[in-house]
């Protein structure tokens, strides 16, 4: 019986972080600017990442696996924004964003929206 | 020159980050023995001393009941996002719509500051693009907001978001500003434009 359930959530937590990531693929791909792409490499592959590290310690349920899916999440967490901001920033200074995909521009100076720079 | 009751006092004000580091060394040990700990000690003296920062100015205040709510409801967010920017990318019908908003926070704390700006590029779909630390001023990309009322339901979560990590373990100034402070109403430079 404890076989199944273990079965049972390694198979929820497997297809969960799968899906995860092949969306996170899929959004790289398809969202059309940089700002936009660093969400889809930013969140769904950080779940995913939870989702599969959750699913080896349930599996090997030892300390220093679980103390390491520990580390390894907390980095995640961590390093993740970092990462996308500093990309983000990046982007946005070299004209990369595209003023055209934004409803609104609050960071833009006051009077004007970027100009189109490409 | 420092006296030696002001050493005394910023090295208790590092003294949580120290062992900060020591537990991660014996977390990526996987061991927690003596052994772990000495070494664990020797790298982090090591680390302070070479990769010297400016010391961070910690709140001396946690509230643990705050913490586990706002730790509880994080983990929530990220797999709430996650969805959504799955759900998005996955869309047959996706229409690129974005915003970059300037949200002003209550806080005046460096460290407040920066966890809000981590939890909600981790959360509820936006990504840092600059911050103003003086004015403490988040830029936001925020994926797929199409009107005026989604963005500011976004600006009202960001401060929901810092709110509860005020409660969790900001200053007692900073949990009087939020006090005096309305929810939802924050200062925010309105420089707003277009439709």
């Amino acid at each position: 019986m404890n076989d199944v359930v273990q079965d049972g959530v390694t198979a929820v937590l497997v297809l969960a972080a799968a899906v995860m990531c092949f969306a996170a693929g899929v959004g790289v791909i398809r969202f059309p600017d940089v700002l936009s792409r660093l969400h889809a490499a930013t969140k769904p592959q950080i779940f995913g990442l939870i989702a599969v590290t959750a699913d080896i310690a349930v599996n090997d349920f030892s300390v220093g696996t679980v103390t390491l899916v520990v580390a390894i999440v907390g980095f995640q967490l961590l390093t993740a924004p970092m990462a996308a901001h500093l990309v983000a920033r990046a982007a946005y200074a070299q004209g990369r964003s595209r003023p055209d995909l934004l409803f609104v521009d609050e960071f833009a100076p006051a009077d004007r929206r970027p100009p189109h720079r490409d | 020159m420092s006296t030696p009751r002001q050493r005394l006092a910023a090295a208790v004000n590092q003294a949580p980050l120290f062992l900060g580091l020591v537990v991660l060394w014996m977390l990526l040990w996987g061991r927690f023995g003596w052994l772990e700990l000495l070494t664990g000690t020797l790298v982090a003296v090591l680390v302070a001393v070479t990769f010297y920062l400016p010391a961070v100015q910690l709140s001396g205040r946690l509230n643990p009941w705050h913490s586990a709510r706002f730790l509880l409801r994080l983990l929530a967010d990220i797999v709430r996002a996650s969805v959504q920017v799955a759900a998005l990318a996955l869309s047959p019908r996706y229409r690129p719509g974005n915003a970059i908003l300037a949200i002003g926070l209550n806080t005046r704390s460096d460290l407040i500051l920066t966890w809000t700006a981590v939890a909600t590029s981790i959360v509820p779909g936006s990504i840092v693009v600059d911050v103003d630390r003086v004015s403490s001023t988040l830029y936001l990309h925020v994926l797929n907001v199409h009107t005026a009322a989604q963005a500011e339901r976004f600006r009202a979560s960001v401060l929901a978001t810092e709110r509860r990590i005020v409660r969790a373990f900001g200053s007692r100034e900073d949990v009087e500003r939020i006090r005096a402070c309305p929810a939802g109403a924050a200062a925010a430079p309105d420089t707003r434009e277009g439709a």
